[in-house]
């Protein structure tokens, strides 16, 4: 997956983002170690520091555990990774219902709606 | 410890014309910083001053707790906006002569960087391209251990690869204690690698924030904001 970065909205949120659905899509593995800072900042082409605040909340939430002497390692804990997914797939849910809202579809549309593409 | 650069009321008038006026700045080391501003904001002067090429008319300006001159060029890697290098020589003397003169220049650096941009170190600057000659000179100045490191519009002339490649040694380059300055225009091409933006209007600093704190704000991008700010 290649880095994407939107213009409207701050690196760093942007950054996490996609690492989590690297975490989520398995390209990086659960309990395996993360690529180095300035590796990560080189592939995105962003600012080092920027990575680095990024990695430090994502260390913040329990996604990545830092063990001082190896590096930075994916959380081994499936249960959060499970949350993690549950979490994004609600928020893509509520995006695409609130767009539907707005093109004019009432709730007993969008069911059928969904029923019917989801046969 | 000092701070990298330090400029206090700093103020340089050429005749009646004031080019800047009462410049407080301070940079800390291990960042990557955006020096913007339109034409004739100030920004080629400010650099010239960090040099000692110009003398501030009243103000100071301190690097690593010195005034510009023979021990702060030993620290500070500086990409003029014009070329000084002789027309006649090849890379590879030119090398060599960044190699006399500066301790901390890493000749290996250079020959790496020359043969990732396909340059010959036998060509001659006479017989390249301006993107090429660009491209020679930032590898000199890229190729010194530098705490310093003042770039005046660095990626103007350079194809977008090249520019990208360019970005990437500067991030691969870093480090906690040095800083790069980077006066340019192109402020979309740069602004993911930037830490801070420094807008220069009318010879007076008007704005130093974070990249992510204006796109916080303003809800936009630099380049954009920039566009608002600047706008004629």
């Amino acid at each position: 997956m290649a880095w994407e970065l939107k213009n409207d909205r701050p690196i760093y949120i942007q950054l996490i983002e996609q690492i989590h659905y690297r975490i989520i899509s398995g390209e990086y593995e659960s309990g395996s170690k993360l690529p180095s800072v300035r590796d990560l900042a080189a592939e995105a082409s962003v600012n080092p520091n920027t990575m680095q605040k990024a990695l430090s909340e994502l260390e913040h939430s329990g996604l990545l555990v830092t063990n001082r002497t190896s590096g930075r390692f994916i959380t081994e804990d499936q249960s959060m990774i499970q949350k993690m997914k549950l979490e994004l797939a609600k928020e893509q849910l509520e995006n695409f219902l609130e767009q539907l809202k707005k093109l004019g579809f009432s709730d007993e549309e969008v069911k059928t709606f969904i029923l019917e593409s989801v046969r | 410890m000092n701070p990298l650069l330090e400029c206090n009321t700093l103020s340089k008038r050429y005749g009646s014309v004031t080019a800047l006026s009462d410049i407080n700045l301070t940079l800390e080391r291990g960042r990557i910083i955006g020096l913007l501003g339109p034409n004739g904001s100030g920004k080629t002067t400010l650099i010239k001053l960090i040099n000692g090429l110009l003398v501030p008319t009243s103000g100071q300006i301190m690097i690593d707790g010195t005034k510009p001159g023979i021990e702060t060029k030993k620290i500070v890697s500086y990409l003029p906006d014009k070329t000084y290098l002789n027309n006649w020589m090849k890379v590879k003397n030119l090398l060599d002569f960044f190699g006399d003169f500066y301790d901390n220049f890493d000749k290996k650096r250079a020959y790496d960087m020359l043969e990732k941009l396909h340059i010959n170190p036998n060509d001659s600057l006479k017989t390249m391209s301006k993107g090429t000659k660009e491209k020679v000179q930032l590898i000199l100045v890229m190729s010194r251990n530098a705490d310093l490191y003042v770039l005046d519009e660095p990626i103007g002339g350079v194809d977008p690869a090249s520019r990208d490649y360019i970005l990437d040694t500067i991030i691969s380059n870093y480090n906690e204690n040095s800083t790069v300055l980077i006066s340019t225009h192109l402020i979309a091409d740069i602004e993911n690698v930037l830490d801070e933006a420094i807008f220069i209007q009318n010879g007076r600093i008007t704005l130093q924030s974070t990249v992510d704190d204006i796109r916080v704000k303003e809800g936009k991008s630099v380049d954009a904001y920039f566009r608002e700010v600047f706008k004629c």
